[in-house]
């Protein structure tokens, strides 16, 4: 006996398969993670003399140009999980690489927002609002650079499973999705506390 | 016994080295923490010549540590620091955790379940990988220059913020021990959830599956903010930010050009926001173990077993709401003391009641004295003595004099070490038989137990009393130097010379882990404590894969001396009593 249950049917008393339960548990130490986060931007920002408007060092419709793009991503990461499931696997291929391409261009729109700073020589060490801007943004971006080897990896390579456990891969896609949705809602938090707030 | 047609051919790297058997990462755990708590040892010990004999040259092996550390033989103040606060990072994050939960979880959780492995066996090795080059980092960062972390285990700013390259060190191998126990809380808690045996209820799972299923939900949660802290803590080193250097901060003399506006009181709350769940960490797993010895050895059911249950959840919850006990002394306000001396307060009630079921079940029992069972029942007033001390410490008043003490330092030592180890040490004897076939031997297990248990208080106890009078801890001299000091000064020596000998009571252990692992299979029975649970009633060795057919469970745990049994023991997966 060595045949791991559940790894794609589900388990009927609890309803899930493993690797859905995992990646909840995962994301539960995640929202601590940023959560934590959030609360030391609250706690340094109520205990401060003064902070700056974000929209005065941050460029707000650049920000906003971002966040569509990520708020796309994530539709069209929906759209690449249904097509599996409608038995799809060309249209798949379409969304999941949009997807991926959308993430990129988060991550190019975000480095020329970081050079343009770099270039006015506003480090992290300048105040307490850049220090909070960098950091955050920064772990967000290396969360979504996670995202982007993964999808590239079930968009490459990792498919070929579609053709031998189609059930399986099809799972595999709805947990990336569902990691890719909580990258995209951290930023939903961070837009407005960096840019607008 | 062992079931090798289930054996897959695998080559040797496969199967010893990266392995994804729970059974084999469970030993590599095992191995390497109780290296690290054995080099955790060492450097105590080294702490404790300080102690007792301040300014004097380290006999035989002082001039090995360099003309930076020891010029002379003679320990300098920060060699002190270091030692310190590795020993402390060292024994917890590399040496109790990683045993309770890597190595017992692994190996036990499993088989308790009826489960032919974790659930995410690749995760698994990963979790085991990591954890070893966290373990690495930390080891190689005693060579860089200025040595390793030195501002204790819990590394507060701003002190933190200014010390040596090691302290950077120090956070990284911290990320990765972070990310290895994430990749480990998921895996056990969806193998728990998710792959229990048929007929395994929850409220028939083993108690120690209770203890680690507990274990895991509080590492997935608390550890994320030490994460946090510790990313804008490399910050606050690399780039230069000041998350936790408040505005106007001098150091000696000089304001800092830092932009300043950070908090050091941050840095404590999210330290402790990790770092009393911690505690739980390491103390529920040992909880799990000698509930498993007592209820075995006392041959009848336990007492209060959903009691037991319903306490470690709710003692789960509320690890999260105490943490600031820690922090009576930063001036954070009576009103916000005042409610976590009440949430501290109400959290030792739950540890109480399990104690207590532990030893009301031993009433009427016909215990049975092996090894595992001495330790299991010294286990019980030794904890007992450090939960009972750290009641002052829980309370704002009394921890206004203790806070910084030695008392601390033999209060939690008394949970740690002659409880937690104990049960740690407890494990071993108890489930090497179904790992190797062989019982280990019984003499030399006295010869460890005894002087074990009266050396661990010969060292602890004073300790209290030292507190009593006021000395602080992280003394580099011991107190030499203080007027308060001068009464209690002479117990230095008495318990560093307790301390060496404790090290010597170890052989014993270590020549009887070694030889039992080579001697003659002294077992032949697959079940030699006759025990009920699922884990015995599979081959000796478990091969790969656990059982021959996935067992189905038809009664509760601890089914000892059931009525009209023709044995005193019914196994979790028998279904009619004969
Ligand atoms: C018998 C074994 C042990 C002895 C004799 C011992 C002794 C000591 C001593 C002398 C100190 C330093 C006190 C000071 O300078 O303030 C210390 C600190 C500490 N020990 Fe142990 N220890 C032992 C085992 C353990 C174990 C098993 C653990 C953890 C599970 C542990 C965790 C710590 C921690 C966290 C500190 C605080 C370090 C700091 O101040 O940052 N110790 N121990
Ligand atoms: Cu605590």
């Amino acid at each position: 006996m060595d045949v791991i249950p559940y790894t794609v049917e589900e388990r009927k008393d609890t309803g899930v398969f493993n690797a859905k339960l995992g990646i909840w548990l995962f994301l539960a130490s995640e929202v601590m993670l940023f959560g934590a986060l959030f609360s030391t931007y609250v706690i340094l920002r109520i205990g401060a003399e003064h902070w700056p408007h974000g929209a005065s060092l941050l460029n707000v419709p650049i920000g906003t140009f971002n966040t569509a793009v990520l708020i796309t991503s994530s539709v069209t990461m929906v759209f690449s999980w249904t097509s599996l499931k409608e038995n799809n696997f060309a249209r798949f291929k379409n969304f999941l690489g949009i997807t991926i391409l959308l993430a990129l261009l988060f991550l190019v729109v975000k480095s020329f927002e970081y050079g343009a700073k770099f270039e006015h020589h506003h480090f992290p060490k300048e105040s307490t609002f850049l220090a909070i801007y960098f950091t955050l943004t920064g772990l967000h971006a290396l969360h979504i650079i996670g995202g982007i080897v993964v999808l590239t990896y079930f968009w490459g390579p990792g498919s070929k499973m579609w053709e031998t456990q189609a059930d399986r891969f099809t799972n595999r896609i709805e947990i990336v999705g569902l990691y890719w949705h909580f990258v995209d809602l951290v930023w939903i938090f961070l837009f407005p506390i960096l840019y607008l707030l | 016994m062992s079931n090798e047609h289930h054996e897959h051919k695998l080559p040797f790297w496969q199967k010893y080295l990266f392995s994804t058997d729970h059974k084999t990462i469970g030993i590599q755990y095992g191995v390497t923490s109780l290296s690290f708590l054995l080099f955790g040892f060492f450097l105590m010990m080294l702490m404790r010549w300080q102690l007792a004999y301040p300014e004097q040259a380290i006999p035989f092996i002082g001039k090995f540590f360099g003309e930076d550390r020891a010029p002379g033989g003679v320990m300098v103040p920060t060699f002190y620091n270091e030692l310190g606060a590795m020993h402390g990072t060292i024994m917890v994050f590399l040496g109790v955790v990683p045993m309770g939960v890597g190595c017992f979880g692994n190996l036990i959780v499993p088989l308790q379940l009826g489960a032919p492995d974790m659930a995410f066996p690749k995760l698994n090795m990963a979790s085991y990988w990591v954890f070893l080059v966290g373990g690495l980092t930390m080891l190689v960062s005693f060579f860089l220059p200025g040595g390793a972390a030195n501002s204790g285990w819990t590394a507060y700013p701003p002190l933190a913020n200014f010390a040596t390259i090691g302290q950077t060190v120090w956070i990284l191998g911290m990320v990765f021990l972070i990310t290895s126990s994430l990749l480990g809380a998921v895996n056990f808690l969806t193998t728990i959830i998710q792959l229990r045996a048929e007929g395994l209820t929850f409220m028939r799972l083993p108690f120690f599956v209770w203890g680690q299923l507990i274990t895991s939900l509080l590492l997935l949660l608390a550890f994320p903010p030490l994460e946090a802290a510790g990313i804008l803590q490399l910050m606050d080193r690399v780039a230069h930010t000041s998350f936790f250097l408040p505005s106007g901060l001098l150091v000696s003399g000089q304001p800092l050009e830092v932009s300043g506006g950070g908090s050091v009181l941050l840095w404590q709350h999210l330290f402790w926001f990790l770092g009393h769940p911690e505690v739980y960490v390491i103390l529920l797993p040992a909880i799990g173990i000698v509930t498993e010895i007592l209820a075995n050895n006392i041959r009848k059911p336990l007492w209060g077993y959903k009691t037991m249950v319903y306490s470690v959840i709710f003692l789960g919850f509320m690890s999260f709401i105490v943490w600031a006990h820690h922090m009576y002394l930063t001036g954070m306000g009576t009103a916000i003391s005042a409610f976590f001396q009440a949430t501290t307060m109400i959290i030792s009630i739950p540890s109480v009641i399990v104690l207590t079921c532990l030893a009301i079940s031993l009433w009427g029992g016909s215990i049975r004295f092996n090894i595992p069972m001495l330790f299991t029942l010294a286990f019980i007033p030794m904890f007992a003595m450090g939960g009972l001390t750290g009641l002052p410490l829980g309370l704002a008043a009394p921890d206004v004099y203790l806070h910084d003490t030695y008392y601390v330092i033999g209060h939690f030592h008394y949970v740690v070490a002659p409880g937690v180890i104990f049960a740690l040490f407890a494990g071993i004897y108890y489930w090497f038989p179904k790992f190797t076939g062989r019982k280990m031997n019984d003499l030399l297990g006295h010869l460890h137990f005894w002087p074990t248990l009266v050396l661990m208080n010969c060292i602890f106890f004073p300790m209290l009393l030292q507190g009593l009078a006021g000395v602080s801890r992280r003394l580099y001299d011991g107190g030499a130097t203080y007027a308060h000091a001068q009464g209690v000064l002479h117990m230095n020596e008495f318990v560093s010379i307790s301390a060496w000998i404790l090290g010597l009571a170890q052989i014993p252990f270590i020549l009887n882990l070694l030889w039992s692992m080579v001697k003659p299979k002294n077992v032949d029975s697959d079940n030699p404590w006759q025990s009920t649970t699922l884990e015995w009633q599979t081959p000796t060795p478990p091969g790969h894969g656990n059982f021959k057919e996935l067992p189905v469970v038809y009664r509760g745990p601890y089914e000892y001396s059931v009525p009209g049994a023709s044995e005193d023991f019914t196994p979790q997966n028998i279904k009619d009593i004969k």
